[in-house]
Parts: structure tokens; sequence; C-alpha cells
């Protein structure tokens, strides 16, 4: 240990200084601006898995799908947290140091500008004639309104105070002159956007805390209330209660799509999706008509309902073997294609003696191809048919664990109805009604109804994180088109001719610097009676 | 609301007039090409040639003017046509000076460039007016588009400063936006899908492309910066000069400071791209971030930027490493903008492929 001080003290430029100076000696390191650098470019690296890998924030299916595609990677890679990067240890990891670099890399920064702010411009130097950018004119002094020194300093005083310098008079060995400087901003407006970034992490995590998503499917008539058991799917922030729910509701009177049927290489795109709902803000309020489409959610009372599909609900009624009607209604059905050719599952557990089990596909306009399999032609329900194979049996809902709605466990059922079967698949047009073999009952199709998914989201970060954007943006334009910029003016004085000389001075990257000279210049041919402007130190001998 | 303007008939006519003048501008941008490519294989050739000639001026010069040393060079003074040997061409200020001006090839380019860039033009507005809506909702829009904005970017800078150097490279990468375009994206004129049809397609889209023109030009700037670094190190080592055509181009520092400046405005348009995405996202899926890949590469980009800014702030990172930081940053931008729309799937991919 000791031979270590020894070697320490010998190098000079790291002493052990204990365990505080080593944290001191980490401090300094972490809020480098090496170190800074270092881990943005870590955290833009880190950053690009999530897009390789399937997330289980974003979509947890793929992320199941992706397991099972790939058993050996797959477990390996999920230990590495490659399905939830951006909560990933390694991620946070990242960011925090970088933002904890940024906290101590700021706050000496604000100290030190604000003394900077009190800090009178620098002084004069002896030689202006050194600096890049210099002038020097002499005074006509035969002119009726020839300035004194004093209006001269003053003038000067003015003129540049009006260009948003800061100006101080001089008054030394040297002679008299004015110093002065501009672009104080540039670093408030760096400080500023720094600072804002720290203000977006901040409010991002309190929005998910406090905020609440989830989904729901609406079918054509039917209303959704805001309360925890309407929803499909609920995903509530770690800080939320159920007492936040605004209890507004959503009645869907209807949905209508709006098809291309002009274009020959588009027919049938859908050009516009529109919901024409009806919305109560509380249980007591009037309901209220609006319009929701795409790109233009409902805004109820800090929650926004968004509208994110869509698809139809063929209305079914299903008869059990004993004649009573064991599930009549909607049912929801998940579009394949781009003609809606549309996936659907009914399970009728209460049937009796046999729990029934469907499944097939709507064919919003049922044609029959040349292969005598039927397809649908259009998007819109102009001949609608249901094509169905039936089931007896066990649904398996008994077991307890978790079903998937539209997907029919057909494992402990038997096949009733099939294009296999002599009975054949089951085709049903609107209104047709259907006897199923060995008198296990009859399914109806009733009705078609359209329905929309709905997704509710409630993010109380969502307008400080809006502000602290609009923050940083500002600040970042500040900082970056602010020049730093001093300028000096002088007055000389040898054997009774007197001159002028400026010089100005740019503090960091700044291409218009000599425009600005230029810029002065002018004024001060304007407001003095100046003789020449000997700028040209080499034409002097000529 | 959008919805009500979209409904207007399509052009086809216009939409097949627009494909047409499409394909001529990607041939006149070919031949545009060319002749900077010429340009700059003269200049390999003519340079020599003038280094000889300007010597024995100077030569003839000394003799007349006997043993009288030459006069100090003045800061405007005429120097010496041999002070120039080794030198650029273009000044560091990229400004047109009388020995630029003698480049016939880069003349005839700039003209064609401006004829090519009329007709991209009127085929990028054609299809506009066919489709009634701002020329940008899919893959093939975007790029043929984005092409115009960086052939525009670059012939308005033209007027004020000498970029001739660039004209292969602008050119060149135009022609392949566009044959890319037409050959990997061919899409007739059409409406917007709903989910597009937002006032916010206009703003964020159009400062993205924006942004990104300014990418790409600083990105050849600073790959000129490297191989003028290179080319002045070997110079340094008293080694020939195996490319006489960079005098044309400026010394490696002019270049790093006119990238970097190209790069701050990039940075800021970028900055308020992905905050107007955000705020589209919002408003079309109900959150402002999602982690979609491509919201994952645009944060990619703006952090590879942000890097790049704080490079040229911190000591030893200015010079060629920061230039190789501005490099990787484009190539994200190529990257999100090709692979990320193709290949990866998200909410984004409703980009006509
Ligand atoms: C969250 C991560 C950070 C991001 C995204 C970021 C981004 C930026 C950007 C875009 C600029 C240039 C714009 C301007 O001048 O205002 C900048 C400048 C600067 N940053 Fe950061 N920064 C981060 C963290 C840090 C940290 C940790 C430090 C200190 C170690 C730091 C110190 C600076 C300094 C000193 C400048 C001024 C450089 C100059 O004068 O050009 N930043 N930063």
């Amino acid at each position: 240990m000791a031979k270590n001080k020894q070697k320490a003290k010998n190098r000079g430029d790291a002493p052990a200084l204990g365990f505080v100076g080593f944290l001191r000696w980490i401090w300094t390191q972490l809020t480098s601006m090496p170190t800074a650098l270092f881990l943005l470019l870590m955290l833009a690296v880190a950053a690009v898995p999530g897009s390789i890998f399937p997330q289980r924030s974003v979509n947890p299916e793929l992320v199941t799908q992706y397991l099972d595609q790939h058993p050996v990677a797959g477990p390996w890679l999920d230990r590495f947290q490659m399905f939830e990067v951006y909560s990933s240890a390694w991620f946070s990891a990242i960011y925090i140091l970088l933002f904890i670099s940024l906290v101590g890399c700021i706050t000496p920064r604000i100290k030190k500008h604000a003394k900077a702010l009190r800090t009178p411009p620098p002084r004069t130097p002896a030689k202006l004639e050194r600096l890049p950018q210099y002038h020097s004119m002499e005074v006509m002094e035969d002119q009726p309104d020839t300035p004194t020194d004093d209006q001269l300093i003053d003038d000067a005083y003015k003129i540049l105070k009006k260009r948003g310098y800061r100006v101080e008079r001089r008054d030394d060995a040297t002679g008299r002159s004015v110093s002065a400087e501009r672009g104080y901003t540039r670093e408030i407006g760096n400080l500023l956007f720094h600072i804002s970034l720290l203000g977006i992490l901040a409010t991002a995590g309190l929005g998910q805390a406090y905020g609440y998503g989830g989904q729901r499917v609406v079918v054509e008539g039917e209303t959704f209330v805001n309360s925890l058991v309407s929803y499909d799917s609920f995903s509530p922030g770690s800080n939320f209660s159920a007492d936040n729910l605004q209890g507004y509701s959503v009645k869907l009177d209807k949905f209508d799509i709006l098809f291309d049927r002009d274009s020959k290489d588009y027919f049938g795109q859908p050009l516009d999706f529109t919901a024409h709902v009806q919305v109560r803000e509380n249980p007591d309020a009037e309901p209220v008509k609006q319009e929701l489409k795409v790109n233009h959610p409902l805004r109820i009372d800090g929650a926004d309902v968004y509208l994110v599909g869509n698809g139809y609900a063929p209305v079914v009624t299903v008869r059990d073997g004993e004649g009573n009607v064991s599930y009549s209604g909607p049912l929801v059905s998940v579009p394949q294609d781009s003609v809606y050719t549309s996936l659907m599952v009914i399970k009728v557990p209460d049937a009796k003696p046999e729990q029934l089990g469907f499944q097939g596909f709507l064919l919003p306009t049922a044609l029959v191809g040349e292969d005598n399999v039927a397809f649908s032609g259009d998007p819109n329900a102009i001949n609608p048919q249901l094509q169905l194979n039936s089931y007896y049996g066990d649904l398996g809902l008994n077991s307890g664990e978790p079903q998937n709605v539209y997907v029919l466990d057909t494992e402990k059922m038997t096949e009733l109805n099939s294009r296999n079967l002599d009975a054949g698949g089951i085709v049903l047009g609107a209104g047709d009604t259907y006897e199923l073999p060995d008198n296990l009952g009859s399914i109806t199709f009733d009705d078609l109804k359209r329905y929309i998914a709905l997704d509710v989201n409630y993010d109380p970060g969502k307008w400080p994180i809006a502000i602290f954007s609009g923050l940083a943006l500002l600040g970042l334009i500040i900082s970056m088109f602010t020049p730093r910029r001093r300028v000096w003016v002088k007055l000389k004085n040898e054997d009774g001719r007197r001159s002028i000389e400026y010089a100005l001075l740019a503090r960091g990257e700044d291409p218009r610097l000599e425009r600005e000279s230029d810029e002065l210049q002018k004024i001060f041919d304007k407001a003095w009676p100046l003789a020449s402007q000997e700028q040209d130190l080499g034409a002097v001998n000529g | 609301m959008g919805s009500n303007a979209a409904l207007e008939p399509i052009n086809e006519t216009l939409g097949v007039y627009s494909q047409l003048f499409m394909l001529l501008a990607a041939m006149v941008y070919m031949v545009v090409f060319i002749f900077f490519a010429l340009d700059l294989a003269k200049t390999n050739k003519s340079i020599s040639e003038m280094d000889a000639a300007a010597l024995k001026e100077d030569e003839k010069l000394l003799v007349s003017a006997g043993a009288v040393a030459r006069p100090g060079r003045g800061r405007r003074g005429e120097d010496s046509r041999a002070d120039n040997v080794g030198e650029h061409i273009v000044t560091d200020k990229m400004e047109y000076t009388k020995l630029s001006s003698s480049r016939k090839m880069a003349r005839i380019a700039v003209v064609l460039m401006c004829l090519a860039t009329a007709l991209h033009g009127f085929a990028v507005f054609a299809r506009a007016f066919a489709a009634n809506r701002v020329p940008w909702g899919n893959m093939y829009e975007f790029m043929s588009t984005g092409a115009l904005v960086v052939s525009v970017v670059y012939l308005v800078a033209l007027f004020f400063k000498d970029l001739r150097f660039m004209g292969s490279f602008i050119s060149g990468l135009v022609t392949l936006m566009l044959c890319g375009a037409t050959i990997g994206f061919p899409t007739p004129v059409g409406h917007l899908v709903p989910a597009l049809q937002s006032p916010w397609i206009v703003i964020h889209v159009s400062i993205a492309v924006f942004a990104s023109a300014l990418f790409a030009i600083s990105f050849a700037m600073n790959v000129l910066q490297l191989m003028q670094h290179a080319r002045m190190k070997r110079i340094a080592e008293g080694q020939p000069d195996k490319m006489p055509f960079m005098r044309v181009v400026p010394g490696a520092g002019a270049l790093e400071n006119f990238a970097y400046r190209l790069n701050t405005i990039g940075f800021a348009m970028w900055t308020f791209t992905v905050i107007a995405g955000a705020i589209w996202a919002e408003a079309a899926w109900g959150r402002y971030w999602g982690w979609d890949p491509k919201e994952v590469w645009s944060f990619v980009i703006w952090v590879v930027y942000a890097g790049y800014l704080h490079a040229r702030a911190t000591g030893g990172w200015t010079g060629p490493r920061s230039a190789w930081l501005s490099i990787i940053g484009f190539l994200c931008v190529v990257f999100n903008f090709t692979i990320v729309n193709i290949f990866f799937n998200g909410l984004h991919s409703y980009a006509g492929v």
C-alpha cells in the first residue's frame, strides 16, 4: 500500500487521496467531455438491437413467436434483455450515467456563466492591430462638426450597445477605448438545451407512472364506458389508481369506410375511416355527436381515444340440440387481407347436450372462383357469406387457463361440418339458417355490423414533455446561431492627428465576423467625418 | 381535415407525364455526372500544364526585375502564379477565382444540371398536382422529391460558393436516387392512406428531407476532408501527389468547418423532425414515442450527430475523428431511409413497399 502511494506521488498526475479523493477523481472523469462523448456513442449503439429484435413493450406476441422459432439463441437473447432493450439494465445504465454526467457538467457551467454575466467585457488589448479583424480610420479635423474625444467615445459606446453588445468605457495607460462583448445568450441557450433534456427524461418517467393505456373493441350500436371492466386489455402505470379513470362513455352509432373506386391501380384501397360516435363526458352529461378518425382522436377530459383498427362483426344466433338459443349477438372477426376476408371463431359453451364450436371465414362479397373455391371480391359487404366448419365436444374452457377468443382449441372436439366430411362445410348467406347434422342445433346469420378497435391512453407527462422538447429546440437554436464576439474601439492621438482603431475577435466558430466588421465600418463612416480608411497595412508603404 | 381534398380524382395523364419527365431528368443528371467527372479528370492534366506554365512565367518576371528581391506578398496583392503550385484552386472560402473559372467542363455540367433540375422539378410538381397533395407519401415520392431537394440546395449554394468540386458526388447521388425510385419502387400516383392524411406530413416529412439533404452534402465534404487530409500528409512527407484533382477541392480544415456549419443546421432540423414526428405519433397512434424501428433509428441518428457536435468541442476529437462521426451519421440516415423502410416492419411500413 505504502509502495503504491509512493508510486502515485511520483507520477504526479493521480495522487492517491484516499477514498474521497478517489470518488472525486471518478466524478471528474465522469463529467469530462470525452466521457460524455463516449456515453453518447454508447447510447446510439445500445439503441440498435431494439430495432432488430421484437420488443415485449411493442408486440409481446412477436417475442413469443421469435422464442419458438429460435429455441437456442432466443433464451440467450432473453437473458441479455434483448427483447426489452429500452428498460434493460445495460441501456438504463448508459443513459443514467450520461445524465449524471450531464448534471455534473452543467452545474459548474451555470455557476461560471452566472459570474460571467456580472463581469464587464475584457480590457482593451494594447496592440489591436494584431487581431484578425483590424481597421484604422483617421478623423478629419477641418470639418465644422468634428467630434471631440468624448463624443467619439460616447458614440462608439452607443453604437455598440445598440448592436447588442455589452459595453464598457476604458481609460488606461494605452489610451481611451470602449470594449464590448456580445453572445452571452449562446451559453444560456446551450444550458437551456441540456437542462431541457433532463426535463424530458424526468417527465417521461412520471407520465408513464401515473398514466394508463387500454384497448377495447366496440361494435356498431355498442357503448364503451370508461371503467376497468370494460377494457379488453388494460395496462396501468405503477402509480395508477382506478379512481383516475374519467367516467366518460363512447357509443358507436355507425362506422364508414370510403374505398377508392376510381383508381385502376389502387382500387379498393381505403381512403377514409370515420366513426360516428356519441360522447358523454360523464354519466350525467348530454351525449354529443362527434366524428372519430385516424389522426383525429377524441380528446376527453385528459384521456384520448384513438381509432386503431376495424373489421366486420357478423351477428349470429346459435340454437342447441334442445332448441334453446345458446348464443346470439355480434362476433368480432379478424380481417386477413385488403378485401376483408375475415377469420372468425364462435364458441358456444352453453349449448346442450354438447358444447359447440365454429371456425371459418366471413367473405364480405362472396364470389366463386374457377377452382370452385369461394373468395371475397370486395371489401364492402355486397354479398356477405359465412364459410364455417363446426365441431362438438369439449371447448376446454373449464381448465381455467386463459384462452385466446380468436382460436378454437379442437383437441377434445369432433368435427361435424367440413369440406372433408359428407355433411360438407356450412355456407350461410345473409338471413340463412343451417341445421347442424345429428340434431345438434342450428346456426343463423342474422346481420352484419362493423366494429372499431379503440386505444385509450392517458399520459399526464405529455404536456411537460412537449414543453421541454420545445425549450430544448429553442435552446439549441439560440446556442447554435448566436455568435460570440468581442469588439474594441480605441482612440489614438499621434502629433495632433487623431485616428480611431477598431478590432473584432470571434470566440469560437464565426463565419460572419468579417461581415460584422464591414457593417460596423459603414456605421462609423456615417457617424463620423473620417478622412481615410487605412485598412491595408501593405498600402502604407506605397 | 384533409379527407375531402383526398377525394378529388387523380389526374392519371399528368401522372404519366410526371413519370416520363422523371426518367428524362435522370438521364440528364447522368450526363451531368459525366461532365463533372471529366472536369476532375481534365483538372488532373491541365493543372500540371498550368503549373509548368506558371513556373516559366515566374522565371521571366525574375529576369526582368533583375536582382531586385520579389516584393513581399501583400494581403490582396497579385501573388506570383508559381506560389499556387501545390495549393488549392478553390480558396478556403470557396469563392470563384480567375483560376477556377477556366473549368469549361464544370461550366457545361452546371448548365446541364440546371436543365435536369427543371425537368425534375416539373416531374415532382406534376405528380403533386396529379394527386392533389404533397408529393411525399411513399418511397418513390420520398426518393424523387428528396433528390430534387438535394439538387436545388446544391444549385442555390453554387450561387454563393464554388462547390463544383462536389458536382460529381451530388449528381451521382441524385441519379442514384432517381434510378432507385423508378426501378426499385415504381408507384403509380394515388391518394394517401388515412394514416398519412394529416397536416403533419407536410411539416414532419419536408423538414426530414431537408435535414437529410444537408447531411448528404456535409457527408460528401467530410469524405473529401479525409481524402484531402491523407493527401496533404503524403505531400508533407515528400511523396508525389497522386490525386492532383483534389486541388479543385478546398483544404481539409475549410471543408471541416463548412461541413460543421451545415451539420449544425441539419441537426437543428433533425431535432425538429423528431419532435414533430412525436407529436404526429401521439395524434395517430396514441403515444408520442414507442420505439418503433423508425423511431429507434431516428433517435440513433440524432444521438450520433449530437456526438459529432460534442466531438467538435472535445480536445483531440476534431479533424478526421469528428469527420468519421458525421460520415457514420449519414450512413445511419441512409440506413433509416432504405433498410428500415423496406425490411423492418413497424408502424411506418406503409411507405408504399
Ligand atoms: C444527454 C446527453 C447529451 C446530449 C444529447 C447533448 C447534446 C449536445 C448538443 C446537441 C450540443 C450542441 C448544441 C449546443 O451547442 O447547444 C451540445 C453541446 C455541448 N454539450 Fe452536450 N449533450 C449531452 C450531454 C452532455 C454532457 C454530459 C456534457 C458534459 C460533460 C455536455 C457538454 C456540452 C458542452 C460543453 C457543449 C458545448 C460545446 C460547444 O461549445 O460547441 N453535454 N450537447
